[in-house]
């Protein structure tokens, strides 16, 4: 069976459209066949992490309008043939997706794919909600801080209640929560909630804890998804974000202080 | 085509009922002041006054020789968001003022607190306990929430609510019977919205925003530290929230 996972937040900026592009390309790479979908019409860039904006010819809302069929419009990654990008339109307004043509090329992409990732617009509006609305599996990316934990919250309660699922009585989405841009120093410093105070807040399944950290600009410069930079902090932390989801148990990392690990053996 | 009405047989029906509506007790006539402590009020918990329906009661002011102008008051109040539906105690001044704006006059019926407590607050909001409800007798529904309350979302229950998760800030639970929250209470309670005095609210972490009892609230600000984070319950006594940590004897 086919599962959609939306990757959403409510605030904007704190890492969707980084976080779709390295679990699709996590999955992909695992041997499922994967598809990543731009909702963020008119304000397109996973494209661009994806490094496959020069190949855009047709896009989602082609695809919506019957102007192009899927298969046309779909861009086969050029790291990983079981990964495919749907982009967004550029010159589009967010009126062009409607529920009814989303719902009808998510469930011709069912057909053929294991895991479709939808990268969801910042917001609680249209687009944001046709993002979320089909989906099995939640990943609410979160940075540590006040006002993203109260966004947060609020997807949260859209996904229990304005969803498909919610909407027609069924099993209600999986919710997991993916704190990033996590800095273990802003944390001691108090300048950022720890990974305790914002689970006591959400109370939601942790997934994983992305690090601030350089090579997410590396990638996204370079056009590929960070998690494809094995050496980097925050492309493991991504690729546990996958095993876990998955299935397997890993513990988590990039928690704790590092230099305060050190200090500590070392007593400086 | 034309239709006789008494061929009708349903098209309308008077029935009687009654509902329990705030009463803004007025003991000022300075209006700038009545302003400024009704936007402070909406503006505490603005969506539990948005809309509302309003009596104005002007018995206590006029007591007290405060000259008020009904026309003006009723304008100021409808500035707030709120819809004056009546005044009583009012002269017959303030009575051919409301008239004229279509607002009914209703006299002063048997009431059940001292006027004396409510000279300290001016104006106060409080909530008239409906009299056909009886509510010891009335068959309680209970709703079970076993859902975390999320962040815009609001829960209405008829009777009693216990919620077994949290109930995030920015969520709104109201009930009109008791509120159990078995779990932090980050959001607002209002428990006794229908005006029952005698309704409680129970939680094992109070971090409220806010806290009411039939009508009468509390804001975050004015938990005591020695409550917060606690657990706690809260009810009335002499239209003060009482607010008691809940010890466990071992
Ligand atoms: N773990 C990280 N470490 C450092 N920088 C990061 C990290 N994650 C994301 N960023 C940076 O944050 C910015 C926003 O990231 P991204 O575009 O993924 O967010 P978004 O939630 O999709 O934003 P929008 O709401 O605008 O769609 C980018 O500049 C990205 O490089
Ligand atoms: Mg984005």
């Amino acid at each position: 069976m086919a599962r959609i996972i939306v990757v959403t937040s409510g605030k904007g900026g704190v890492g969707k459209t980084t976080t779709s592009a390295a679990i699709a390309m996590g999955l992909a790479k695992r041997g499922h066949k994967t598809a990543v979908i731009d909702f963020d019409v008119g304000l397109r860039n996973l494209d661009l992490i994806m490094g496959c904006e020069r190949r855009v010819v047709y896009d989602f809302v082609n695809v919506i309008n019957e102007e192009a069929t899927l298969n046309q419009a779909l861009i086969r990654d050029k790291n990983c043939n079981l990964l495919y990008i749907l982009p967004a339109s550029q010159t589009r307004d967010k009126d062009a997706l409607s529920q009814e043509g989303v719902g009808r090329v998510l469930d011709e992409l069912k057909k053929d794919f294991k895991y479709i990732v939808c990268d969801s617009p910042a917001g609680i509006e249209k687009g944001a909600h046709l993002a979320m609305y089909f989906a099995d599996d939640a990943f609410v990316v979160t940075n540590p801080e006040v006002s993203s934990v109260r966004d947060s919250d609020r997807m949260l309660g859209l996904l229990a209640s304005k969803s498909r699922r919610a909407e027609q009585n069924e099993e209600p989405i999986n919710e997991f929560l993916l704190l990033t841009r996590y800095s273990p120093d802003r944390v001691k410093l108090g300048e950022m909630l720890s990974v305790d105070d914002v689970q006591d807040i959400l109370s939601l399944h942790l997934l994983g804890v992305i690090p601030e950290s350089k090579s997410v600009l590396n990638a996204s410069n370079s056009g590929t998804p960070v998690i494809l930079d094995e050496k980097s902090d925050a492309g493991q932390a991504y690729a546990d974000i996958v095993a876990r989801y998955l299935g397997e148990d890993r513990p988590h990392r990039f928690i704790d202080d590092k230099k305060g690990f050190f200090r500590k053996l070392f007593g400086g | 085509m034309l239709t006789d009405a008494s061929n009708i047989p349903f098209a309308l029906e008077l029935k009687s009922t009654s509902f329990s509506v705030p009463v803004l007790v007025i003991t000022t006539d300075d209006m700038d002041v009545i302003e400024q402590k009704l936007h402070d009020k909406v503006n505490q918990a603005p969506e539990f006054f948005k809309n509302s329906p309003l009596i104005l009661d002007l018995q206590e002011a006029n007591n007290q020789g405060c000259l008020i102008n009904f026309i003006e008051l009723a304008g100021l109040v409808r500035q707030v968001g709120l819809f004056p539906i009546g005044i009583r105690g009012g002269n017959e001044q303030q009575n051919k003022q409301a008239l004229q704006l279509q607002i009914p006059v209703h006299t002063v019926s048997g009431r059940d607190q001292p006027l004396e407590e409510k000279k300290q607050k001016s104006p106060s909001l409080e909530s008239e306990p409906n009299e056909a409800v009886i509510s010891n007798i009335a068959p309680s529904e209970t709703t079970l929430i076993t859902h975390p309350i999320r962040s815009g979302q609001r829960i209405y229950a008829k009777g009693d609510l216990i919620v077994l998760t949290q109930v995030s800030a920015g969520a709104e639970i109201i009930a009109e019977g008791n509120i159990h929250v078995y779990n932090t209470l980050r959001g607002r309670a209002l428990a006794g919205v229908q005006g029952d005095v005698e309704a409680r609210i129970f939680c094992f972490d109070l971090q409220a925003e806010l806290i009411s009892i039939a009508g009468n609230y509390k804001i975050s600000e004015d938990l005591g530290d020695s409550v917060k984070g606690k657990p706690v319950q809260i009810y009335l006594q002499d239209q003060a929230l009482i607010i008691k940590d809940i010890e466990l004897h071992h």
